[in-house]
């Protein structure tokens, strides 16, 4: 089987003066995946997705979009659509007219372009011609989303897509980054929201002061994670909280003072003796009415490869 | 499983927008606004209005060239408006339009945005230059075609006193207030090439937006001081008080094409400089205030060098390296505007015809009683101007009072005798004027080309 990479870096390094943005970065985004980037800020995301828009060049490494090889800056090829630091759209002009200006800067007729088609998926119908002066942040990202979609991207790259979206814009922008690469889109995202990327992504790239940290699918990044804390409500606490002090691997932290619920366990434990643990509740009889990590494996990664967790 | 890169014989290079794509983008953009709709509709409709209504006004604003002769023809009002617009109102549109045009996307935040639609920075600078002079050349058409409108409404298409005092058909006049406007465009482009320049340079700092207006309030305050004729010319604002020697008879080209010549010379500078500090700005930093250093060697330096090389070069070629304002030519402009006027006072009194030949007119001008050097600017001009008529054996003599700026234009006004230069109406086909001969205005022309 053939996989079809619509990104290869391989080694970028891009410096701002003396700032070293990017130190030898890899990364690779098959077709049709959604790829996540996270990382404190500073650590380079924005750069990355600058590069793959072609906004910068590299100072060294390779860089293959959609099997072009990029050498020089605002050489992106066609096909590469998105934004970084916010979606760049004119307060003057409504919704309709922003996108109907983009299509026409680009040769198309803004009747035939698919401009309603593109306000439908992210669901900006209703306030088509607003002036975007109005908006709010979460509809200027969906409305960014939507100028990006008109171009019919291969590779699709977002800064922060889903700043600002109340739960129904979310639901409408991964929605349409789910169909995207359904359908063969390549996506790169940036976030700080771990639920989303945990939402979207198949695979994260982890960056941090410019390296990359970690790489892969977030199968792989749990698998490698150390252990995690688990809310753990039961039918009997206490029972519950003595078979966890006995279960091996399994440690109880105690965080009475900044809990008030008393029905609830917290244990630390990785995945095998977690699933220990489960087995031993439902041995005893004891009912499991809720078991969810308190910080997510990858919000507990990224806390633990960035060293931000030693900091807290 | 192998790997390979995604559909690579499909893909080619972005093709870049083109300037004509990106020109209309621009526009949409810069017409959507409503500081430049309404700018627009001001420049379309207020001159007219303002025209109009002056005119109709028993006092004329007699401080502004050819204002006093609003009540006369609809062509003074064109040129007042022209005479305002060179000081204030083209400086502000041309701040307002493109001392913003990239401002503003700094300020939106919108240059990664236009950079990925675009992905050519020189063709968007061409775009957003072609635009903002668009909308430029829209305002002063408004400014000009307004102004005109209102006065050949309210007054009519009367001829115009030209300022060495001879009457232009309505045909001529229409002509010269034509061209009079085209030259404005020079240094207005000069000073939308400023704004182009500050607006890059300077990126959101309030300063890019004022250039233009800051430039030109310098430009008329050096032009207000005893400068050298040479470092006159070779300021870029100069075409904004050159256009006065289209009125003369013969027109003073010289100081005019020299002018133009060097507005331009500072709108292609300036716009060379622009682009290059565009094209070479990092667009990766959102948070991009222009470049001190860069802004200086990139855009002071050059300009300065400019206007050094055409100090020299008008130096050079013109003999005039003084202020230009010599006894001689102060003498011999005053007779010309005398003679002129001094027919159409006849003409509106009814009293037999005389040409400027039979009157044979002259003037002695003394400046501060004798006292200082006979050349330079000042009101403390006097000049006795005597005349012959056809039969009348004794030679007529009026004294004028002269007030002459630096640029050489002057106001004469009568002190005598009463019936000559005095203050009383005479009946034209407009109505009841002051005469002719009472106030006027003339001007000297700086360079020596005659």
């Amino acid at each position: 089987m053939e996989t079809l990479h619509a990104v290869r870096a391989g080694g970028i390094t891009k410096c701002f003066g003396e700032v070293v943005a990017l130190d030898a970065v890899d990364l690779d985004v098959t077709q049709g995946q959604i790829h996540g980037l996270v990382g404190p800020n500073g650590a380079g995301k924005t750069t990355l997705l600058g590069l793959l828009l072609g906004l910068a060049v590299a100072d060294s490494g390779r860089l293959e979009i959609l099997g072009r090889q990029v050498g020089r800056a605002f050489a992106a090829p066609d096909g590469v659509a998105g934004f970084v630091d916010g979606p760049g759209l004119y307060p003057s002009l409504t919704a309709r007219q922003n996108l109907a200006a983009l299509a026409a800067l680009r040769g198309g007729d803004a009747r035939t372009s698919g401009i309603d088609d593109v306000l439908d998926q992210v669901g900006l119908t209703d306030v088509a011609d607003d002036r975007a002066r109005g908006f709010s942040l979460g509809m200027r990202q969906r409305l960014g989303l939507a100028a990006a979609l008109l171009t019919r991207p291969r590779l699709l790259v977002l800064d922060e897509p889903s700043n600002g979206l109340d739960p129904a814009g979310k639901r409408h922008v991964h929605r349409v980054l789910g169909r995207l690469a359904a359908d063969g889109t390549a996506v790169v995202l940036s976030s700080h929201r771990m639920d989303d990327l945990e939402a979207l992504c198949s695979e994260v790239t982890i960056l941090a002061t410019g390296r990359v940290v970690f790489s892969g699918p977030l199968g792989k990044l749990a698998a490698e994670s150390r252990e995690l804390d688990y809310r753990l409500r039961t039918s009997d606490a206490q029972a519950a909280r003595v078979l966890a002090a006995d279960t091996a691997g399994v440690r109880i932290v105690d965080d009475s003072g900044v809990r008030q619920d008393t029905e609830v366990l917290v244990v630390r434990a990785l995945t095998p003796a977690l699933d220990e643990l489960v087995a031993g509740l439902v041995r005893s009889g004891i009912a499991v009415r809720e078991l969810a990590p308190v910080v997510s494996p990858l919000e507990a990664a990224f806390l633990a490869l960035t060293d931000q967790e030693a900091g807290r | 499983m192998t790997t390979a890169t995604a559909a690579a014989e499909h893909t080619v290079a972005a093709p870049r927008v083109s300037v004509a794509r990106g020109y209309r983008f621009e526009l949409v953009k810069l017409v959507s606004q409503w500081r430049i709709r309404l700018l627009v509709l001001a420049c379309w409709i207020a001159p007219a209005l303002f025209v109009a209504g002056v005119s109709g006004q028993s006092t004329l604003p007699s401080d502004t060239l050819f204002g006093r002769w609003m009540h006369a023809t609809g062509w003074a009002g064109p040129l007042v408006m022209l005479g305002f617009a060179g000081s204030w109102a083209l400086p502000l549109l041309t701040s307002l339009v493109a001392g913003d045009v990239f401002a503003a996307e700094d300020r939106l935040g919108t240059w990664r945005h236009l950079l990925v639609a675009v992905r050519s920075p020189a063709r968007i600078f061409a775009a957003k230059a072609l635009a903002s002079v668009t909308v430029i050349l829209a305002l002063v058409a408004g400014l000009a075609v307004s102004s005109t409108v209102g006065g050949l409404l309210a007054v009519g298409n009367q001829p115009l006193v030209g300022l060495d005092g001879h009457l232009l058909s309505p045909g001529d006049a229409a002509g010269r207030v034509l061209l009079a406007w085209l030259c404005a465009l020079a240094p207005t482009l000069a000073l939308a090439a400023i704004g182009l320049l500050g607006s890059v340079a300077l990126g959101r700092s309030s300063m890019g937006l004022l250039l233009p207006v800051l430039v030109a309030l310098a430009m008329q305050v050096a032009q207000m001081l005893p400068l050298p004729v040479a470092v006159r010319l070779a300021l870029p604002g100069y075409a904004f008080i050159a256009w006065n020697g289209l009125f003369t008879g013969p027109a003073q080209l010289t100081p005019l094409l020299t002018a133009v010549a060097v507005s331009l010379a500072w709108a292609v500078l300036a716009t060379v400089l622009a682009h290059l500090l565009f094209v070479r700005r990092d667009f990766t930093n959102p948070a991009y205030d222009g470049s001190g250093r860069r802004a200086f060697t990139f855009g002071v330096l050059p300009l300065a060098a400019l206007t050094a090389v055409t100090v020299g070069a008008v130096a050079v070629a013109t003999p005039s390296t003084g202020s230009g304002i010599e006894q001689a030519k102060v003498q011999k402009s005053l007779a010309t505007v005398f003679a002129h006027l001094y027919r159409l006072q006849t003409r509106q009194l009814h009293r037999p015809a005389v040409t400027e030949a039979q009157l044979r007119t002259s003037a002695a001008c003394t400046k501060s009683d004798g006292q200082a050097a006979q050349e330079g600017a000042g009101n403390d001009w006097r000049c006795v101007v005597s005349w012959h008529l056809p039969g009348v054996a004794v030679t007529g003599s009026a004294i004028y009072q002269l007030d002459i700026t630096s640029d050489g234009r002057f106001v004469a006004d009568g002190d005598g005798p009463k019936e000559v230069n005095g203050y009383f109406l005479v009946r034209t086909s407009t109505g009841d004027a002051p005469n002719p001969l009472w106030q006027f205005d003339g001007n000297v022309e700086l360079l020596d080309t005659q």
